[in-house]
């Protein structure tokens, strides 16, 4: 069945970008496509709510409700994923932001002391 | 910075910061650092954004305090207080020490004597060629387990794995650089010791484990959330 390779395919993608996510430009590129796309969809699937249950058929779904419940779910663990790593880096960052201001502070307490 | 060389210490020691981070240990601070100011000419102690009175206490028992302005992590506040150590051009090694008063001076000391001596990058603490008195049954088994993972993991010949007391020669210690914050950053360690071929020795030491130091310690399950960093900083760093 189509559906089966497809979200397995999604699953799979969505480890890989857990272990070697990185930020990049194509990366940028293509989350503002899959969210344009995912507009569009939606407005289709909306104005024509026959086209849902012809696209599930199509794949091998019974019903248009459970194709958008899969998609659902692996779009999720994506969203989730991405969010960890941004949260990840943006750590990162303030680790350092943190760290350096505790030095200078360190050491302006020092320099006040010694005079 | 402005700590001068007391005559009584080792001109060794006298050239070894030793660093403590600590997150609410107003309780035994002071003991600590006046115990690690017997014998070495610069203690750092970077307080993690406690909210007692241990910045205070430190400062006033001789230590140069650093404060994170909020909780970063015991690897985080480990790095700043090298940092801070290593601005000192006459730091040669740095001591990395906890601050609930299990690890010994004299341990420490020895540790930095051993370094010189052998003319090695990383001199690590061992609890299983020394001691570890008040110890748990089971907290000696999650050890055990924990030195046979690393063991696999990273192909050191180490006989404890993580181990709070070390001594690191200055050209290791600036090139130290924590992707845990956490309390994983002592399994970094050693996975950057192996990675970089870093030379290094074990040395004996004794560990006292209090009611004191048990209630600041990890949990055992604590092992698995490090178990999933380790794996997924590896699986990153690969890429």
């Amino acid at each position: 069945m189509i559906i089966k390779l497809l979200l397995v395919a999604g699953l799979a993608a969505a480890a890989f970008l857990l272990l070697r996510g990185k930020r990049s430009p194509l990366g940028l590129l293509m989350r503002r496509s899959l969210a344009l796309g995912a507009i569009l969809l939606g407005i289709l699937a909306v104005l024509f709510p026959g086209l849902v249950t012809e696209a599930a058929n199509a794949v091998g779904v019974g019903r248009g409700t459970d194709l958008v419940l899969y998609v659902l779910c692996v779009t999720f663990l994506f969203v989730t994923i991405a969010q960890t790593l941004r949260i990840t880096a943006l750590n990162d960052r303030m680790v350092e932001l943190a760290r350096r201001q505790a030095l200078l502070e360190a050491e302006l307490h020092e320099r006040e002391n010694s005079f | 910075m402005s700590t001068t060389f007391t005559k009584e210490h080792d001109p060794v020691l006298a050239r070894a910061a030793v660093v403590i981070p600590m997150f609410n240990e107003a309780a035994v601070i002071v003991d600590v650092v006046r115990t690690v100011r017997e014998r070495f000419g610069r203690v750092v102690c970077v307080d993690d954004g406690s909210s007692d009175e241990s910045p205070v206490l430190a400062r006033a028992a001789g230590a140069t305090v650093v404060r994170h302005p909020v909780n970063l992590g015991q690897g985080a506040a480990l790095e700043t207080g090298i940092r801070r150590a290593l601005s000192d051009p006459e730091i040669q090694y740095v001591v990395t020490f906890d601050a609930d008063g299990q690890h010994s001076v004299e341990d420490a000391a020895a540790m930095v004597r051993v370094a010189v001596e052998n003319d090695v990058q990383v001199v690590l603490g061992s609890r299983f060629l020394g001691s570890m008195a008040g110890a748990t049954g089971h907290r000696k088994a999650l050890l055990q387990m924990a030195v046979r993972f690393t063991r696999a993991t990273t192909g050191l010949k180490v006989t404890d794995a993580h181990n709070g007391l070390r001594v690191l020669r200055r050209d290791a210690a600036r090139r130290l650089s924590f992707r845990l914050h956490g309390m994983s950053h002592a399994s970094e360690v050693l996975s950057v010791i192996a990675k970089q071929r870093w030379t290094y020795v074990e040395h004996p030491t004794t560990v006292t484990y209090t009611d004191y130091s048990r209630a600041k310690g990890q949990p055992g399950y604590n092992a698995l959330n490090i178990v999933f960093d380790l794996a997924l900083n590896r699986l990153r760093a690969a890429s």
